[in-house]
């Protein structure tokens, strides 16, 4: 299961975030700092599968974005890979340039996620 | 007058200008003021956006609670617009933990029911986000409608909703099993995709779903074989393949139906080796696709052709170039290597040179893997692997291998020497991260290879020589110097190039040991303790011993104080016991404690604070390093060397080997009655935590004085404790009192008795006891029978 999606940027600050699992308001900042800090600290030549706490992160790099997803153990993380650059594809398509632009259209993205989600990988 | 309102770009625009956190929780801040005031004012215009700005700012992480209500009224409004923020703000700020997601559910209701196929979307996406089970409950059925409809848009978003539905209420999984077998005909493969998640997330939750759903396997196996036939097609491609996600589901779907069953298994067979053989594997996606897949061969009864193909493409992952499918590889393979493990082993090269791996995830899989994979017949080779890598490991991953290896090498050692080799290679390069039990376990290792106590001490003395600072190695390597340093002093050794070493130096590094800043402690004990035991093995330098055992005399620590006072006793009053004393060790054993082993052996040379105790004894642990040394050199019971130990050992040791009866003798005078002699002592009782200890004396002719102590292992004291015991008739008995009631917790202390047995007829001695007593409130009482008096207390 997805427990978590995040997009981030170079600096730490998150740009779009989406729990699929309760998680307290306070616990979430300091959840995103200890996740973008494992991601970041991580170099070119290293998996881009995390092992943090009892659950695995899947990041992926496009130029200053991260975007990492939190799953747990059942799922196939080679196929989160994917999914990822699924979902940056079709924000490509919609917004037709990705990165600081769609952040800006947040809400659009919102509903993208959660769609997105759905039809692809929701559970 | 409505204010005019910043849109949401602008906003964002705004907030990441802010240099510092300050700064933004400043912007943020008069922007919830506004909202707040606008959202006051009843102002429907604006109400959109204001709710998504809030929204964004509930991202970065600020409270936005305020906006629930104006959720609410967005989402009745009938704007698709207002609908649409309203929804999405549903679905991040409410949950199941407010009352005011119940509000929703009318709304969610009637908009199920729409003429807009997106707006039945929306309320479907929020209903399948935060439903609460009050709310799954009363829609249940509208859900189920939708499944049916038409349009394949609400199919999809129905099916996920219904996924939704089925985990918070797993009743209602009756309700949607027909709706689902008819969508599994669907060409659309968001209404498939959805519909596979449905079914997987019904099966995982009832095993008699699970039964019915079995039948699906052929229709399943038949869309899979579309999937991977069919040519290009545009609309679902995904680097070549077609809808790699659908095909990833339907297998995890298949592995669930599969497992634990032999026909399903059968009929998904040919697919599986079909996915496997003909998957392009250039892509991620495809890679992934044929993981899926080996997960599945592995978890369903397959036939073991199958099993090997699945082993071969995980060796094949093991060498790709891409670093994820390494790390997936070495973690199915982590998984598999219990129950296939010769399949793995086959593999074994390719691990241990992923150890070499730059990629730090990489290398602990390939850690646990190789050890996993040591058996006595690759051990050698193994270690010749490992024994570099924990050389440049990082710290994170060195106590892992070092026990590792630590295990690995007591389970599959070909030889004693090697075993010593590899520990002492271990302790050179990773001494400070190894664990505490190991010096013990080292040392008894060494004492029971007794041909190579050359060899060892030659080899410790050495490694001392270079290092110091490695605590481990230098607290096995004084001990040995201590045991074996006339071995040392001879200078020869058969396997070792013997170094000359004379008194003198040997002396000299033991002193070092002892004054370095770098020894612990306990590592300084040792190195007095290897000192005095050097004082009869050396010819001609004692009088240098006895110097530095006196000025240690005034220590600051304790522990070392202690030792240097017992020491300078030996060498002033009782000289002519010393030799006796500081004989070499006797062979140990090392093993769990014996409750009932009657011979027990003292474990050990030095010990810090209490760790293996043997035989029934359990000694206070402070009191147990500075009274332990001492007997581990008399090797007897001694409760006091007057002015060294506080308090007198209650309970004595019995049954040492190698020891000089005139040693006990001399030192019984000292001893003021404590009991020693021949008979053993055995533990009479012991459940609940609350054991009792009897040891004998015998008086003259046929008396016996048998003296109980009673201790309490467990968190809380025994009040009111009473002892009654009953003996065959022709036996008399004797009850003195007892020297308190209360039986402390966690061993703190004990309660003792005297009892006097007259046994004329010398009878097979047996006795039924009753005790009682009180812990935590409630009493308690029992009776128990003993009859394992050894046999010197009656004969």
């Amino acid at each position: 299961m997805i427990k978590f999606f995040l997009m981030v940027n170079k600096q730490g600050q998150t740009r779009l975030s989406k729990y699929f699992e309760h998680v307290e308001i306070h616990k979430r900042t300091s959840l995103e700092a200890d996740v973008i800090k494992s991601c970041l600290s991580r170099t070119k030549d290293e998996c881009s599968f995390v092992e943090y706490k009892d659950f695995k992160l899947v990041y992926r790099q496009y130029a200053a974005l991260f975007i990492v997803i939190g799953v747990d153990e059942a799922e196939n993380e080679l196929a989160v890979y994917e999914l990822v650059h699924n979902f940056v594809e079709v924000l490509d398509k919609y917004f037709s340039r990705v990165h600081s632009c769609f952040s800006l259209h947040l809400e659009r993205v919102g509903y993208n996620v959660q769609p997105g989600q759905s039809a692809h990988y929701f559970g | 007058m409505a204010p005019s309102s910043v849109k949401l770009q602008e906003l964002i625009r705004v907030i990441r200008t802010a240099k510092t956190q300050a700064e933004e929780r400043g912007m943020i801040q008069k922007e919830c003021a506004d909202i707040r005031s606008a959202f006051r004012d009843e102002d429907p215009a604006f109400r959109c956006r204001n709710v998504a700005k809030l929204l964004y700012m509930h991202m970065l992480g600020y409270p936005a609670h305020f906006g629930q209500m104006e959720c609410l009224k967005l989402i009745a409004s009938p704007r698709f617009t207002d609908k649409r923020v309203g929804y999405l703000g549903a679905m991040l700020l409410l949950d199941e933990r407010h009352d005011a997601s119940l509000l929703i559910t009318n709304s969610i209701k009637n908009d199920l029911n729409h003429s807009s196929q997106y707006i039945q979307g929306l309320a479907l996406c929020t209903l399948g986000c935060m439903g609460s089970p009050e709310m799954c409950r009363d829609l249940a059925t509208e859900v189920e409608r939708l499944l049916k409809a038409s349009n394949s848009y609400i199919k999809k978003k129905a099916a996920l909703a219904a996924v939704h539905i089925v985990r918070k209420v797993p009743e209602l999984i009756e309700l949607f099993i027909p709706a689902t077998k008819r969508l599994l005909g669907e060409k659309n493969h968001g209404v498939l995709h959805g519909t596979v998640i449905l079914i997987t997330e019904m099966c995982e939750r009832s095993p008699d779903t699970l039964r019915k759903y079995r039948k699906v396997v052929p229709e399943l196996v038949q869309i899979m074989k579309g999937l991977i036939m069919s040519g290009y097609s545009p609309e679902h491609n995904v680097a070549g393949i077609s809808d790699p996600f659908l095909q990833v589901r339907i297998l995890c779907l298949l592995r669930i139906l599969g497992h634990h069953d032999g026909d399903a298994s059968e009929a998904m067979n040919d697919i599986l080796a079909q996915v496997a053989t003909n998957t392009d594997t250039s892509k991620n996606a495809g890679n992934a696709i044929l993981y899926e897949t080996v997960l599945t061969i592995m978890d369903i009864r397959s036939e073991s052709g199958l099993r090997v193909l699945a082993v071969n493409i995980l060796g094949r992952f093991l060498l790709n170039n891409d670093k994820n499918i390494r790390y997936i590889a070495m973690m199915s393979l982590l998984k598999m290597v219990q129950t296939d493990h010769n399949a793995v082993q086959r593999h074994r090269g390719t691990i241990v040179d992923c150890l070499k791996d730059t990629d730090a995830s990489v290398k602990r899989k390939a850690l646990d893997l190789s050890l996993a994979l040591v058996n006595a017949h690759n051990v050698r080779s193994m270690m010749k692997e490992l024994l570099p890598f924990l050389d440049n490991c990082p710290p994170e991953l060195r106590s892992d291998c070092a026990s590792g290896v630590f295990l690995a090498a007591e389970k599959f050692a070909p030889s004693k020497r090697w075993h010593i080799d590899t520990i002492l290679r271990v302790l050179t390069t990773a001494g400070s991260f190894v664990r505490d039990e190991t010096v013990p376990n080292l040392i008894v290792l060494i004492t029971n290879a007794s041909e190579l106590y050359c060899y060892t001490v030659h080899k410790l003395y050495r490694a001392v020589l270079n290092d110091i600072s490695q605590q481990p190695l230098v607290q096995v390597a004084s001990w040995c110097i201590g045991e074996y340093g006339d071995l040392l002093l001879t200078g020869v050794c058969e396997d070792v190039e013997p170094m000359q070493v004379t008194e003198d130096e040997v002396l000299d590094v033991l002193e070092t040991l002892l004054q370095s800043h770098m020894s612990s402690p306990a590592t300084r004990a040792y190195a007095l303790t290897a000192l005095m035991k050097l004082s009869t093995r050396i010819r001609d330098n004692v009088d240098r011993i006895r110097k530095v055992v006196s000025i240690y005399g005034s220590c600051i620590d304790v522990e070392l104080q202690q030792r240097a006072v017992e020491y300078n006793a030996l060498f002033k009053k009782y000289d002519h016991m010393r030799s006796a004393v500081l004989e070499r060790m006797p062979l140990m054993e090392k093993g769990s404690p014996n409750h009932n082993d009657q011979s027990a052996l003292i474990s050990n040379g030095e010990r810090e604070g209490g760790g293996e105790t043997q035989g029934g004894v359990k000694l206070q642990p402070p009191v147990a390093s500075q009274t332990m040394d001492l007997l581990d050199l008399i090797g007897v019971p001694d409760a006091s060397l007057p002015e060294a130990l506080p308090q007198p050992l209650s309970q004595p040791l019995t049954g040492q080997t190698g020891i000089e009866s005139s040693v006990g003798g001399e030192l019984l005078d000292l001893l003021g009655g404590i009991d020693f002699g021949g008979i053993p002592s055995i533990t009479a009782y012991n459940k609940n935590g609350l054991s009792l200890e009897f040891s004998f004396q015998r008086e003259q002719g046929s008396l016996l004085t048998i003296t109980l102590q009673a201790r309490n292992s467990t968190a809380s004291d025994m009040t009111e404790f009473i002892f009654q015991a009953a003996v065959p008739k022709t036996v008399q008995l004797q009850l003195q009192a007892p020297s308190g009631d209360v039986v402390p917790a966690m061993n703190r202390g004990s309660v003792s008795q005297s009892i006097l047995i007259n046994n004329p007829n010398r009878v097979a001695l047996k006795m039924r006891l009753r005790l009682s007593y009180s812990v935590q409130g409630s009493s308690v009482q029992d009776v128990a029978e003993v009859s394992n008096f050894p046999a010197q207390a009656w004969q």
